[in-house]
């Protein structure tokens, strides 16, 4: 018990160090840099927390795909970000508002130490009405039964973002591909890993989706792990992403959202409520909305990663 | 009376428990929204105009129902009850905000078909852009009406957040980019603050329903350190999405670099989102802080965002920029709320006077931003000064932004003066004649920047504008027709105002003989005199007839530039980003220690 | 002291590095990186939150090693603040974009302007 506990603190003091190294790095891209080994040591503190679902997304959200964004980012801004460098640099104001963070944080500290003990807590009320849906994974029963229209909102929202970075085009470059990606077309190593790599990467996807029915993995995980797939075929130029005008791409977008409301409407007269599934059936259909999201989410994630439209001179598809 | 009886059954059935009926407005834009990106291109805007009118007829039947019904709708989403499932939950308030959304936006929509048509065959970027995120900003808001659930309305706020910020940039220009920048860095700060008090009273109740949540802490002998924690934590963070002084920084930038159409939007619609929740956790997740001193605190920044908008607006020289400081300052009344309603009248009085105040900003705002938008359309910018003759160009619209101004300055039967009269109603029975001060104080300087607009567009004196671009008929007349909506609120049936209370204890006195109360013609010639005293005094300053005063005009002339730009100096430094940071964490402290002084106090 | 106190500390700390992050960077991007350190302190403290449930569970020997509601709720956070990040990340290379573009055209840099309010 005593060494499991000298774990943790090191694993806390770790992070807590690398936070404050992350915010005192010189350059952005140190904390770049920085910010991904901390997503790393944070999905070990999600271990150690006894949230394996929670570890996966941090490891391919939080340090990957969160970081591959900062890291791209301050790669091309670090030599020239200084349009908007205010920071606060009179060394008492710093003081003062770092003093205010500290008794934020202190008060905060309190507050968490005297939480009610026992902890209140809905594990108990999960566990009696999970086989109710069907499935093993006490996460993914929360995320597609008892909270369905959180994920459903929350995949939702993904939608309104997409649509936000693609109006930062000009006018001109609508119709065009994504062009914030990086081309490293004649980086070979790079071009042979983003050949071997992604039929790897795919069946981990399908494999995080699938066992996430009953154990830790789920739909997120699985997108998050086929969209860094795609993004690594795109950055080494084995393939393009699609034009924000085509009607495939825009139709494997909502597919995942669809099939959700669509099922959660049928799931009126079904089940006798909205977002509620036969309970014979509910297995099946909430692997099936999982199918249909992951799709759904990875692509819009990597579309996330791809930036907005540039014109490529090539004919522009015409909508009508 | 055989026919009345029909539809009042069929409603009743409607608001039976379980009623299925509160996911309409939930799944519509979210349809929408799925539908609209595969639709794309001309047919996108009249397809968001249909959705929303049958979104509109779905709140009036939501509403008809709770009315009806006369108590709040509940439903559990997939069958499953809190603590473990998501409720939906329809009470007066819900309806309100349900109703004021879909109005609104259904107005921006027949303004913006023009404004935001692909002129070919083609897709543009700004017609998918502008249609898709609209969606997106309705159903933030219907789903903030609805929720029960703290991490739903979180879900909510974010919606609503990623949809608004992109409809600050969508010119592309350098300047709406940062402005939106800002915006969304400060919105994402606000919501992880809202985030981390709902975390901590999970971690304190093992729920997130406000309902369930509501009666434990109600029965608790003392508030717990986790929830006033979690009370100050919310409540920074969602003033900060609102945007009251002095976490306003982003405000000004934002609403006026937008284009007209998303401009109203947001300042009618998407801080209120924001403030709504405000009223849920003060209001009905833990009502005790109503009681608490710290509910004066808000008051006095209320007070303080009437002031400083209100000058802030006098002084600029961009009509957008003005209208956009008027939204601070009208975000304040809303504020003054909680102190007052602690008072004799009780809170659901305090509740129903900002629900009206949030219903006739809207509309009023919406309307405002619109003719603002028409007006710098037609005349390729929009300087005050150079404004002459518009009034010969676009009477309607001018007529609109008239009416408008007259609810914001809060004359009868305008909704904005009832809800000067409730407040100054609370504040005398409450014996606190200082938040009267300030309302008056407010409407005047209210009065005197619209008077400065409107006279300058009046002027017939210069060169008559050359007009770029004649607006649309349907674009004035939605203008108006917002505008006359705010403006006729007052005159609604007082039984209308009874609906707040559904789901409430009632106030002691029925709000609707309260607001019936609230006429006097023979006050409204005592109300407008202090208005011509202010008229006479813009006239004194303005360049009419073409001859701009020479040299200072003694004193009051000096004072007032001193006053104008001492309170520029204030501003500008007050919207700095560390200064805003700073006061966030001031805030947050304040509150907090406040929180816990006077739940101790209450207990002893 | 166990495991999940240290880590309770572990995210109140954090919040507060992020939040000094957040309001002293320089920068719009370094005050996006405070931020997602910001977040992470607040589903840190969440997963404390799920720790402890389900710790109460394990003692009376249910066998659950922690809440799944609170962890279901960072994972659906975890994906909303990825797409907060992209969003500010387009913005800010947008409008890295188009003041480079204002440079080599020797106009000074849209952007300038907003230098003395303060920046984002």
């Amino acid at each position: 018990m005593t060494s499991a506990l000298a774990v943790d603190a090191v694993l806390a003091l770790l992070i807590f160090g690398l936070a404050l190294w992350i915010n005192a790095a010189r350059t952005a891209y140190g904390a770049a840099l920085g910010f991904m080994a901390y997503g790393l040591l944070l999905a070990l503190v999600w271990v150690r927390l006894a949230a394996v679902d929670v570890a996966l997304t941090e490891v391919a959200l939080g340090a990957g795909l969160t970081g591959f964004l900062l890291l791209g980012a301050a790669a091309r801004l670090a030599p020239d970000a200084s349009f908007d460098a205010v920071g606060v640099s009179g060394k008492g104001s710093r003081f003062l508002i770092a003093l205010l963070c500290a008794v934020v944080a202190v008060g905060l500290a309190a507050v968490v130490l005297v939480l009610p003990d026992p902890a209140p807590t809905l594990a108990p009320l999960v566990h009696a009405n999970l086989a109710r849906t069907g499935v093993g994974n006490p996460v993914t029963g929360v995320l597609m039964a008892h909270r369905a229209v959180d994920t459903l909102l929350e995949t939702l929202v993904l939608i309104p973002a997409l649509i936000g970075i693609w109006s930062l085009s000009s006018d001109p470059d609508w119709g065009g591909r994504p062009g914030s990606l990086p081309d490293l077309s004649s980086n070979g190593p790079l071009t042979l890993l983003a050949q071997v790599l992604p039929p790897f990467g795919i069946l981990v996807a399908i494999h995080l989706v699938w066992v996430g029915a009953e154990d830790p993995g789920g739909k997120f995980q699985g997108a998050a792990v086929l969209a860094a797939m795609w993004v690594l075929v795109l950055v080494a130029g084995l393939g393009r992403a699609p034009r924000v005008t085509s009607q495939a791409s825009r139709l494997l977008l909502v597919l995942g959202p669809l099939v959700f409301v669509g099922i959660g409407i049928a799931g009126v007269w079904l089940a006798g409520a909205f977002l509620a599934y036969p309970e014979e059936w509910a297995k099946p259909l909430i692997l099936a909305i999982e199918a249909a999201l992951t799709l759904s989410v990875a692509l819009v994630l990597g579309l996330l990663l791809a930036g907005p439209p540039v014109a490529d001179g090539g004919g522009v598809e015409p909508r009508p | 009376m055989e026919a009345s009886a029909i539809p009042t059954a069929w409603l009743a059935g409607l608001s039976a428990p379980g009623g299925v009926l509160l996911v309409v407005p939930l799944i519509l834009p979210v349809v929408g929204l799925l539908l609209g990106l595969l639709l794309g291109g001309r047919r996108l805007g009249p397809f968001v105009f249909v959705l929303l009118s049958a979104g509109l007829a779905a709140a009036v039947v939501v509403a008809a129902a709770v009315v009806t019904g006369g108590e709040p709708m509940l439903y559990q989403l997939g069958g499953w009850s809190p603590p473990l499932g998501v409720a939906l939950k329809a009470d007066g308030l819900s309806v309100v905000l349900l109703l004021t959304s879909a109005v609104v936006t259904l107005g921006v929509a027949v303004y913006a078909q023009r404004d935001f048509r692909p002129p070919g065959a083609r897709e543009t970027r700004g017609s998918l852009a502008f249609w898709m995120l609209l969606l997106g900003v309705w159903a933030g808001l219907n789903t903030v009406a609805l929720g029960q659930d703290l991490f739903t309305l979180f879900v909510a706020l974010e919606l609503l957040t990623f949809s608004a910020v992109p409809l600050v940039s969508l010119d592309g220009r350098a300047e709406t980019l940062a402005a939106a920048l800002r915006y969304l860095l400060f919105a994402l700060l606000g919501s992880v603050l809202y985030l981390l008090g709902a975390v901590l009273l999970y971690g304190a109740y093992g729920t997130l329903d406000i309902g369930l949540l509501a009666v434990q802490i109600a029965a608790a002998h003392a508030l717990p350190p986790s929830v006033l924690a979690a009370a100050a934590l919310m409540t920074v963070g969602l003033m900060a999405k609102t945007a009251l002084v002095p976490l306003h920084l982003w405000l000004p930038p934002a609403h006026a670099g937008a284009p007209p159409a998303a401009s109203a939007i947001l300042s009618a619609l998407v801080v209120k989102g924001s403030f709504f929740l405000l009223l849920r956790i003060w209001f009905d997740l833990i009502p005790g802080l109503l009681d608490l001193p710290a509910a004066q605190a808000l008051g006095v920044l209320g007070a303080a965002a009437i002031l400083l908008g209100n000058l802030m607006a006098l002084q600029q020289a961009r009509l957008k920029l003005l209208v956009a400081y008027s939204t601070v300052a009208q975000i304040g009344y809303l504020f003054l709320i909680f102190p007052l309603a602690g008072t004799t009248s009780g809170p659901t009085w305090a509740l129903s006077a900002g629900t009206l105040q949030v219903v006739s900003h809207a509309l009023a705002k919406g309307s405002l931003f619109l003719a603002a938008g028409l007006i710098a359309k037609a005349l390729g910018h929009d300087r005050i000064r150079d404004l002459a003759g518009v009034g010969r160009v676009l009477p309607i619209t001018l007529l609109a932004s008239g009416v408008a101004g007259l609810s914001l300055v809060g004359i009868q039967p305008s909704g904005g003066y009832l809800v000067k009269a409730a407040l100054q109603g609370a504040a005398e029975a409450g014996g606190t004649w200082w938040w009267g001060l300030v309302l008056d104080a407010g409407g005047l300087l209210t009065a005197a920047y619209l008077l400065w607009f409107i006279g300058h567009a009046l002027s017939g004196h210069g060169p008559h504008p050359a007009t770029a671009k004649a607006p649309g008929r349907a674009q004035e007349l939605v203008a108006l027709a917002l505008a006359l909506g705010s403006l006729l609120l007052g005159l609604l049936p007082a039984q209308v105002f009874e609906l707040i209370s559904v789901g409430r204890v009632p106030p002691p006195e029925p709000i609707a003989t309260a607001w019936a109360g609230a006429f006097h013609w023979g006050s409204l010639a005592a109300g407008l005199l202090p208005l011509l005293v202010v008229a006479v005094l813009v006239l004194a300053f303005g360049p009419w007839g073409g001859r701009r005063r020479p040299g200072p005009l003694g004193w009051p002339a000096v004072g007032a530039a001193g006053l104008g730009s001492a309170v520029g100096w204030l501003d500008a430094r007050l919207r700095c980003w560390p200064v805003a940071g700073f006061s966030l964490l001031a805030l947050v402290l304040t509150l907090g220690v406040g929180f816990a002084f006077g739940a101790r106090a209450c207990v002893t | 002291m166990s495991g999940e106190t240290l880590f309770g500390l572990c995210g109140a700390a954090l919040v507060g590095v992020g939040l000094f992050g957040v309001i002293c960077q320089p920068g719009a991007l370094r005050k996006l990186i405070a931020f997602n350190l910001l977040g992470s302190g607040v589903f840190l403290l969440f997963g404390v939150i799920a720790k402890r449930g389900g710790g109460a569970l394990a003692a009376a020997g249910q066998g659950a090693d922690g809440d799944p509601v609170p962890q279901a709720l960072v994972i659906t956070g975890l994906v909303v603040a990825f797409a907060a990040t992209a969003i500010a990340i387009a913005l800010l290379r947008r409008l890295a974009g188009l003041n480079d573009q204002g440079r080599s055209e020797g106009e000074p840099p849209p952007a300038s302007r907003s230098r003395s309010d303060g920046g984002p």
